[in-house]
């Protein structure tokens, strides 16, 4: 479907890469204006998804705005991009973000203003394919795509270490990726076995009938993937190193929604297409993912650099949306994908709050700062508000997702919420003390005396991120009530799914057992089925 | 057909005309290096730019032609069409990259590019050779114009030094090759490719010592030319002290032959031994791999990283040899082209680093070039990008053509030890990167000689590298039928 004529989701890919590419050939006289233009490109895109918003279908088709023409005949590959409650939000998240991401680097990038703006839009283009992507080639293609320039970002405009942060974050990620793409190859390959063409259509392939001990090594290496994007506890090593070199709007862009790449793969790929092993391993999950939320929590306690504690409190909140995911229920996934959005926004604006005592300090050590609130009383106030909504207090965005997620995590999985419940205290614990040293106090720093407040641009920044906070916060309903047709039919396509392979499993099995050798015609039976 | 006629009509020399232009060139690039001319003078490069062209073109308009020549010695059929316009392609791009390079460099232009112009014709004889003889012919022709090419530069040390290291070890490989066509001939009577399928089918001496040992001879010979490992060791020395526009030519053209001819080879006369050979070439591939990326790791010099690459990309090649069938060759084919456009791209830039005789080859060298050269820095990092297979590039389609079809015969473990080397080789293709944008130099910013031509060629390959990356469709489907075509 398209809007006006328009193949809405295919120019809302090709807008920021094209974008970028005029950014990049600006003469070099416009290096002022080159970020001007950077924002209205990306001003553009967010109006260009917010149709997606409105004229979006809850209760219509499962996926809408639907484009597919044939791209590579010979493969089966298609251009399949489709849009459900799950990718719109994260699609406007990205939109959004990258917007935000945009103005907030107006001051902080002074050097090679150009290619910066020209990576951070097409890193924009490539993130959004990915979310749109429903073939499983066009979302491989992306989701490699987009380290490049994650990568450059990083290694170019980054801080001291940062060579090193940018190629462990590439080679982290391309790790996982590349196993992924054997097991895309497995499932290619069992498809065409069961129903002789071959496709990368996902939604095709959702319909292999996959062994159960071959589900358990595809997922394993779907899994894998995700799980370092994500970052899930033992894979989060790249993370703290990346964000902490990264510029500002890397941290963003990073933290808000290259993040979440990993938990829409897990909704998107792992589970539905191999629903048996996601249920045999959700207590691995579970409890990597619980782990993971307290093991965050207490190192961010100890972190003396602002940056590095944002960073190890994403390993702790992505574990609530882990967590929530793999309950297998409607609170636990709506909780998941709203936390993923809580994060976006929260996190996104904690780090923007950290670039901007940076570019005032040159500094990020906590205990360089102390008692802000007399000298920036407005940064303090959004530090304030933003902090609040990261621990998760009642009438912020942050309560409505930690709590939904508990709730449907106690109701399948009682000891990972209980445990996964101290997280909450431990981020109130590390986020408040944190508050109080910076902010709270007297002036020990006679450098902090004189910090201007934010400027026009920067309340422009931090605005529309406060509106969502508090929207998202008190009205998380127009979200919710758009992803619950959604969720709900992905949660029953992954239990009937599952209780039909189970079935296919258990007459294979008998039919081995009984009829010895097998004779061809059952095989091909099983295969109709 | 009569094996006694000799007549050929006007079709026939048209057909040929790849051979005729080449050949011609060849002679008469010799002649004009004897007359007078001014040292910057463009006359030689242009000769063999037309007889290139005319050269394509003949090739061109054989597309779908199956006819064999000369009591079927030579054949022209797709797959030898499609060799055939790779390697004409192959060598206008080195011609181009070569134009202002073999001029700032004070080289002898008449001589390189006749020895140019014979080697791509002994390529092109590899790939449509229909008899052991021919095709022993074809990969004498290739090489010996390489051997001389790749100690074109007579004053430098580690030039003399490529090629005496290529010459020696290059002759012992032919001696393995020509040995191994000598037990096959003598164990099937003859040294025509279809004969020899057609005895093996029908012969109950299939698997007679004599003919397996014939056949590794052979392949150990051809092995030699695409450098796998263990027989690699002259690579990165000859890459190394070549020209470096010669080193792009044979980095890609010895290769892409070398593949052909054992493609040919495997598939018309051996059909029922390379079966037999899975388990060996398999472990060959990741030890191909393996070594090659891992040794470039360790390399500063940018050529001999190229160098090492190259091997590692052999082993990934060898998947599709490995995979076999249509699939398996088609990718193979296709891996070859994508392979050239990127690595003669990364070559060629290479061939742009630094003034005059003065060639700046390390990758520290590389520093802060990212900015101060922008349109070199990215063509460089997109074939390396390209190289290390990361989309929306043609290298990460060429790798999943390979690993579809080695998976697709069941070689599980083969395709997850190509995937983790690619992870390896992901970070020394990251480092001219990191170099290039993320670091400052140490001494004076590095200089390099942009030329006309060479720009022409490079901004070519970068096109084709995203091209190729996004509509892969028509060079996949030109892989296949050319396979088809041949090997039913």
């Amino acid at each position: 479907m398209n809007i006006l004529g328009v193949p809405i989701l295919t120019a809302l890919i090709a807008l920021p890469i094209v974008g970028g590419l005029v950014v990049a050939l600006l003469p070099k006289s416009a290096e002022g204006q080159a970020r001007h233009v950077a924002f209205l490109v990306a001003l553009a895109e967010f109006a260009l998804s917010l149709p997606l918003w409105f004229r979006y279908q809850p209760a219509g088709a499962p996926f809408q705005f639907v484009e597919k023409v044939p791209w590579i005949e010979g493969l089966g590959a298609s251009w399949h991009l489709g849009l459900d409650g799950v990718s719109m939000v994260l699609v406007l998240l990205t939109t959004a973000l990258t917007a935000i991401s945009v103005l907030g680097s107006y001051s902080a990038i002074q050097t090679r203003v150009r290619p910066y703006y020209m990576m951070l839009l097409l890193l924009e283009g490539a993130m959004i394919g990915t979310f749109l992507a429903l073939d499983v080639l066009v979302f491989y293609v992306f989701w490699e795509a987009m380290l490049v320039p994650m990568y450059l970002l990083i290694g170019v405009w980054g801080g001291q270490d940062r060579i090193r942060a940018a190629v462990k974050f590439f080679l982290y990620t391309m790790v996982g990726s590349v196993l992924m793409l054997v097991a895309i190859l497995w499932l290619y390959f069992l498809y065409h076995a069961q129903n002789g063409v071959y496709t990368t259509d996902l939604l095709e392939l959702y319909r292999t009938n996959v062994p159960l001990g071959a589900q358990t090594w595809m997922f394993a290496a779907f899994a894998l993937a995700f799980a370092i994007k994500v970052p899930m506890w033992p894979f989060h090593t790249w993370l703290p190193l990346a964000h902490v070199e990264a510029p500002t709007a890397g941290s963003v862009i990073l933290a808000a929604v290259l993040l979440k790449m990993g938990c829409y793969g897990f909704l998107r790929f792992a589970m539905p297409l191999f629903p048996n092993a996601s249920l045999a391993l959700a207590p691995v999950i579970c409890f990597l993912a619980v782990v993971g939320i307290i093991y965050g929590a207490l190192v961010a306690m100890v972190q003396p650099d602002l940056k590095k504690l944002v960073a190890y409190s994403s390993v702790s909140h992505l574990g609530f949306c882990m967590l929530g995911m793999f309950a297998f229920n409607h609170p636990g996934w709506a909780g998941s994908i709203l936390q993923m959005l809580n994060h976006g926004v929260s996190t996104g604006a904690l780090f923007l709050l950290v670039g901007v005592v940076y570019e005032r300090r040159h500094t990020r050590l906590i205990s360089e700062f102390g008692g802000l609130w007399k000298v920036i009383p407005v940064f303090s106030v959004v530090f304030l508000v933003v902090m609040l909504s990261s621990i998760a207090l009642p009438g912020t965005n942050g309560f409505v997702g930690e709590f939904l997620v508990l709730l449907g995590a106690f109701r399948t999985q009682q000891v990972w919420a209980v445990l996964a419940a101290t997280g909450v205290i431990l981020s109130a614990a590390y986020m408040l003390w944190m508050f109080q040293r910076v902010v709270f106090g007297p002036v020990t720093n006679s450098e902090n005396a004189t910090l201007k407040d934010l400027t026009r641009r920067e309340v422009l920044v931090f605005a529309p991120l406060l509106v969502l906070i508090f929207w998202m916060g008190l009205f998380p309903n127009p979200i919710l009530s758009r992803l619950a047709p959604t969720i709900d039919r992905q949660l029953a396509q992954i239990e009937t799914r599952r209780m039909h392979l189970r079935e296919v499993e258990a007459r294979t099995r008998m039919s081995q057992a009984g009829v010895e050798p097998c004779c061809p015609e059952h095989g091909a039976a099983m295969v109709k089925k | 057909m009569n094996p006694n006629d000799f007549s050929y009509g006007p079709s026939d020399f048209l057909a040929m005309l790849p051979v005729w232009a080449l050949t011609a060139a060849g002679c008469l690039l010799m002649l004009i290096n004897m007359t007078p001319r001014k040292p910057g003078s463009s006359v030689s490069a242009v000769v063999s730019l037309v007889a290139l062209a005319v050269a394509g073109w003949g090739a061109w308009t054989q597309r779908g032609v199956v006819r064999s020549y000369f009591r079927d010695m030579y054949v022209v059929d797709p797959f030898s069409t499609f060799f055939a316009l790779l390697f004409v392609g192959i060598a206008i791009v080195s011609v181009l990259l070569s134009w202002d390079y073999l001029k700032r460099t004070a080289l002898n232009q008449g001589e390189f590019y006749a020895l140019l112009c014979l080697s791509t014709l002994g390529m092109i004889f590899m790939a449509a050779a229909n008899d052991l003889m021919m095709i022993f012919l074809g990969l004498e022709l290739m090489s010996i114009a390489l051997y001389v090419m790749a100690g074109f530069r007579k004053n430098r040390f580690e030039s003399n030094e490529a090629a005496l290291k290529y010459f020696l070890l290059g002759a012992f490989a032919t001696g393995f090759l020509l040995y191994g066509m000598a037990l096959v001939y003598g164990t099937t009577g003859t040294t025509n490719l279809t004969a020899i399928g057609n005895y093996l089918l029908a012969s109950p001496v299939l698997k007679t010592p004599l003919l397996a040992i014939g056949a590794l001879l052979l392949f150990v010979g051809f092995a030699f030319k695409v450098s796998l490992v263990p027989f690699h060791m002259w690579t990165p020395d000859a890459y190394e002290g070549a020209p470096t526009t010669a080193t792009a030519f044979m980095s890609a053209g010895a290769k892409a032959a070398g593949f052909a001819g054992l493609l040919r080879v495997a598939m018309a006369a051996l059909p029922g031994v390379t079966p037999d050979w899975q388990e060996l070439l398999t472990w060959l591939a990741i030890l191909t791999m393996t070594v090659g990326n891992v040794t470039a790791i360790l390399q500063s010099n940018l050529k001999r990283m190229l160098a090492y690459s190259s091997i590692a990309h052999a082993g990934y090649v060898l998947l599709g040899v490995v995979a076999g069938g249509a699939a398996g060759s088609s990718a193979v084919l296709y891996y070859l082209a994508v392979y050239s456009v990127m690595n003669l791209g990364a070559f060629g830039i290479v061939s742009l680093l630094g003034r005059g005789t003065d060639e700046r080859v390390r990758v520290q060298e590389l520093a802060g070039i990212g900015f101060t050269r922008p349109w070199i820095a990215v063509a460089f990092a997109v074939f390396m990008l390209g190289l290390a297979g990361i989309p929306p590039t043609a290298g990460f389609l060429g790798k999943f053509y390979l690993f579809r079809a080695a998976l697709s015969e069941g070689h599980v473990m083969l395709v997850i030890a190509a995937v983790l080397n690619s992870v390896i080789a992901v970070y020394y293709y990251l480092r001219p990167i990191v170099v290039m944008y993320m670091t400052q130099p140490d001494a004076e910013i590095l200089e390099v000689s942009p030329a006309l031509p060479a720009t022409i060629a490079l901004a070519a390959l970068v096109i084709a590298t995203f091209w190729l990356g996004v509509l892969p469709a028509p060079l996949a489907t030109a892989s296949l039928e050319s396979v088809l075509a041949v090997f039913p």
